[in-house]
């Protein structure tokens, strides 16, 4: 098992140096710098102001100064618009509300998916399956940006029960609905999955041998049948964590939560490259990472990936 | 100890109703060792699963089949579990599918004496230990802990069969046992069973389509064709001079060391469609004998000598 | 033997009476058990309807999209709600524009987009695994291996950044958004070609000395018709739900043109004001879409390959 877990390591780091570099090309590859928009620079304050900040180097010295900067220093550089800020500050400031609300919504999500696809399947056919299935049918086209609207609408304007956004610091009050917002479709994106995936172990026929053996229903399902249907859910996670985290940044803009979404839109309109930069590669690390512990995860059900 | 009457099985699919079995009895007493033989599709497997209630779900189960006067079909599921492992066992076609590719074997094995008999993990385990040295595993200490794909396909057999005598059933069904194993395996397996039938004293019911596994290992044969029985007689009056068309025609076609030359017989046309409920006898289309009658309607199953039933129209004087 | 005795005849004569089983061609079997899926006809009567919507929409209004109401804007609240007198079916919008025409011209931007990314990403997709799992050794091994690289950027900040590097137009937002979607289709290609891989017709051919190529363009990939008309179904409301989050968000098509993703924006930012129908028939046509391409998606894959359930 340890040695999967080094083996996928050593694809990950490559995975993410091969990141870092193709977003710095893509950096590079826009026409004219952070610094050519509205006003007209004059040519010499330009110089100045590109030697600051290391753009008049070759390219291969940007590169190399600015993968050894993350590396070793964590240092996702400085931001090209607010230029008392770096990348770095403007990250950790709205980045840990965004993670904080991401993975209660993701952990509910999953976790809801799962009960709910599991009581559907156990139940097939009966009025708890049709109701399971028609609300997983109903939510998967209820994206963030749909669902939060239609939250506020009923939960702040109508019923007056929730504050229409704001953190005040992560009071469960303006946690709520960003996280019912960003979970919805992925909980009944999960349930059905897992609903169908657990129909199918069901006919399978290790489960008649689990029957055969005289052990009650409950005990089939949870020993026998779970873990070999987690796999497709497992399969799916991967994705929605990172399709939950780019949607944080609708949620963010929406409710506003003070999260990295903000920060994030407002560095594309405004051209700030590096705070594109850290923000893309810094979501692209948690992908890897969280890749990682699903390939573990995998593992740890099925006996023959080990090797 | 079984007693099963009338027993049918019919699958709701979308082509139609599917009657798998149709009107099946027959008795079965402590220790004794019974084989049901015929082709695929002929019922035979459905017919173990209604006894175990393990029928998929658009099955149903008509009938009685009744287990110390405890009745199976339909009965709650509390009753059936209490029936399973402990005084019923199955062992079934393809090990590497029926065991849980997920669990190391102990915990399969253990599971169950856990539960029926409320042993300790520990006992639980040694128990284990035993009953695979008992098939034969080597090293079965070390083994136990590895995961059934770490096994080969003879070896999954016996663990299976090792689990399903943990709780020391008194009736052990088998469903085609050797079906998906290697011939030379398949020799060593018959053998286990024979050994361990005699060790343990259970009644087995042997389902095959392999006359030749019959032949070594029961001591009475029940023959299906199209879901229904066509004859049931002791093993070697059997073989010596079976008595309906269908059965002499599997003899028939077996073919024989001590003869030579020829073409292979076989039995002509193809199994029945079972989405269609048939009236009279379901070998009619390809039987050599049938008359108009056979169509209209099918004589059941009687004894016409001592221990030996058949169901047909034809007497047993007409077929030779 | 008694045998020898049976009318042989009289047997093969029967046998050739009964019932033969009807060959059932692969498509129509699939095309009867969707006509018989009531969900996946359903879902094509929203895609239809949508599809009607878009195109003719804009005809049957006395209004163009970008017609701006001077007397109302402003004061949309009031004056702007959906009202048949006036020709404004949907209501106004915020800066006095025809909300019917304007969601006609966000369905069809939608559904452009949505087409359009999916074709792009279904055929580079296809393509690369195709060829992948067809040639296979280390060039498959390495092929996949950037795929799952790929797979691991976050490809809507991607998007984002090429929109802003390459400007807002509608064609890098096509291009974006189908050159990073092509990778799951590419894995499901070369999964399913490494099963056809090994059927007997693609050995037959190529000991008949047929070029790879020719194997591939000519057999494989007709074979892969059915699992990528299921993918690609399912792949355009992707597009679209990405196409909207990005127009959501202010980065997407640009004024005056809208797609249903603007239009949700726009009209969410002015609930508070109870003009809901901003948000509402955008939000719609939405969900309509959305419901439609997802029952169709889950219809053809049942229809395909099906397990009774």
């Amino acid at each position: 098992m340890l040695t999967y877990i080094v083996k996928r390591l050593f694809v990950a780091v490559p995975t993410l140096l091969i990141l870092i570099v193709i977003s710095f090309l893509l950096m590079h590859a826009a026409p004219g710098g952070p610094f050519t928009q509205e006003k007209q620079v004059p040519a010499a304050i330009l110089a100045n102001l590109n030697a600051k900040y290391g753009l008049d180097q070759p390219m291969w010295r940007q590169l190399l100064s600015y993968v050894w900067g993350i590396v070793v220093h964590f240092d996702f550089g400085p931001s090209f618009i607010y230029k008392d800020r770096t990348v770095n500050e403007i990250i950790a400031q709205g980045f840990p509300v965004t993670l904080y609300y991401g993975m209660i919504a993701f952990l509910v999500a999953v976790v809801g998916g799962v009960a709910l696809g599991v009581v559907a399947a156990i139940f097939q056919n009966s009025w708890v399956d049709y109701i399971a299935v028609g609300v997983s049918i109903g939510a998967q086209v209820l994206p963030n940006f749909v669902m939060a609207p239609l939250l506020v609408l009923v939960f702040t304007l109508w019923l007056g029960w929730l504050p229409g956004g704001g953190w005040n610091g992560g009071q469960w009050q303006y946690v709520i609905m960003p996280v019912i917002a960003m979970a919805t479709a992925y909980l009944a994106s999960i349930a059905r999955i897992m609903r169908s995936s657990m129909l199918e172990v069901l006919t399978s026929n290790h489960i008649r041998t689990a029957r055969a053996k005289g052990l009650p229903t409950w005990k089939v399902i949870l020993r026998h049948a779970l873990k070999p249907a987690l796999i497709p859910v497992l399969s799916y996670l991967g994705p929605t964590f990172v399709s939950m985290i780019t949607g944080s940044v609708v949620v963010d803009m929406y409710f506003s939560t003070g999260g990295i979404g903000k920060a994030f839109v407002d560095s594309a309109l405004n051209r700030d490259y590096s705070v594109m930069m850290g923000v893309t590669l810094l979501v692209g690390a948690l992908t890897i990472a969280f890749n990682l512990l699903v390939d573990v995860l995998y593992a740890w059900i099925d006996p023959k990936i080990r090797y | 100890m079984l007693k099963v009457r009338d027993l049918g099985v019919s699958f709701a699919t979308n082509d139609g109703t599917v009657n798998a079995v149709n009107g099946v009895s027959f008795d079965l007493e402590r220790g004794r060792t019974l084989g049901i033989v015929g082709e695929s599709g002929s019922g035979k497997s459905q017919l173990a699963f209604a006894i175990m209630g393990l029928l998929a779900k658009n099955g149903t189960a008509r009938g009685s089949a009744k287990f110390d006067d405890v009745e199976l079909i339909d009965a709650p599921q509390a009753v059936l579990n209490q029936m399973r492992a402990n005084k019923i066992a199955m062992v079934f076609q393809d090990p590497m599918t029926s065991l849980n590719p997920y669990m190391r074997v102990a915990d399969q094995m253990a599971e169950g004496l856990i539960h029926h008999k409320g042993l300790s993990k520990a006992q639980a385990l040694a128990e284990c230990v035993r009953m695979l040295d008992a098939v034969k595993i080597p090293d079965a200490r070390g083994r136990i802990r590895l995961y059934p794909h770490e096994f080969s396909g003879g070896m999954r057999q016996r663990v299976m069969i090792a689990m399903s005598l943990l709780c020391k059933p008194d009736l052990l069904i088998a469903d085609e046992p050797t079906t998906a194993l290697d011939v030379t395996v398949q020799a060593q397996i018959m053998r286990l069973l024979g050994d361990l039938q005699r060790d343990f004293g259970m009644a087995t019911i042997l389902i095959t389509h392999d006359l030749g596994v019959i032949a070594g290992f029961c001591r009475e044969v029940i023959v299906m064709y199209g879901g229904q029985v066509m004859e049931q007689a002791p093993v070697e009056p059997f073989f010596v001079a079976p008595s309906h068309p269908y059965s002499r025609g599997l003899l028939h076609a077996l073919p024989r060391v001590d003869q030579e030359g020829g073409e292979l017989s076989s039995i002509p046309g193809s199994p029945p469609n079972m989405t269609r409920a048939v009236k009279g006898c379901p070998f009619e289309p390809r039987c050599g004998y049938a008359g108009d009658d056979c169509k209209a309607g099918l004589s059941p199953l009687t004894e016409y000598l001592q221990g030996r039933w058949r169901s047909c129209n034809r007497s047993v004087e007409e077929l030779t | 033997m008694a045998l020898s005795t049976i009318d042989m005849g009289a047997l093969q004569a029967r046998l050739a009476a009964l019932d033969e089983v009807r060959g059932r061609s692969l498509w129509a079997d699939a095309r009867k058990r969707f006509a018989r899926n009531k969900a996946a006809v359903a879902g094509l009567v929203m895609l239809s309807f949508c599809l009607l919507f878009a195109i003719f929409g804009q005809a049957l209004s006395p209004y163009t999209y970008d017609y701006t109401d001077f007397t109302i804007m402003g004061h949309a609240a009031e004056l702007g709600a959906p009202s048949w007198a006036k020709g404004y079916y949907f209501g106004v919008d915020d800066l006095g524009r025809d909300l019917f025409a304007r969601t006609a011209m966000g369905t069809r931007i939608s559904l452009l987009v949505g087409v359009v990314a999916a074709v792009i990403a279904v055929v580079v997709g296809t393509l690369y695994g195709a060829v992948s799992g067809y040639v296979g050794g280390r060039v498959d091994s390495a092929m996949m291996r950037i795929v799952d690289i790929l797979m691991a950027v976050p490809f809507m900040f991607v998007v984002i950044l090429l929109l802003v590097i390459f400007g807002k137009s509608l064609i890098v937002l096509f291009m974006g958004i189908g050159l990073l979607s092509w990778l799951g289709m590419a894995r499901i290609v070369r999964g399913q070609t490494l099963v056809l891989k090994g059927r007997e017709f693609i050995e037959a051919a190529r000991a008949s000395g047929v070029s790879s190529w020719r194997i591939i363009l000519r057999h494989i990939v007709p074979n892969l018709l059915g699992i990528v008309a299921v993918y690609a179904t399912l792949l355009i409301p992707e597009m679209i739900l990405t196409e909207s989050f990005i127009s959501f968000l202010g980065l997407g098509v640009q004024e005056p043109q809208t797609s249903l993703g603007e239009l949700i924006s726009e009209g969410a930012k002015t609930i508070r004001y109870g003009t809901l129908w901003q948000l509402g028939f955008p939000m719609a046509f939405f969900i309509l879409t959305m419901f439609g391409f997802y029952f169709v998606g889950d219809g053809l894959r049942d229809a395909l390959d099906p397990k009774d359930r």
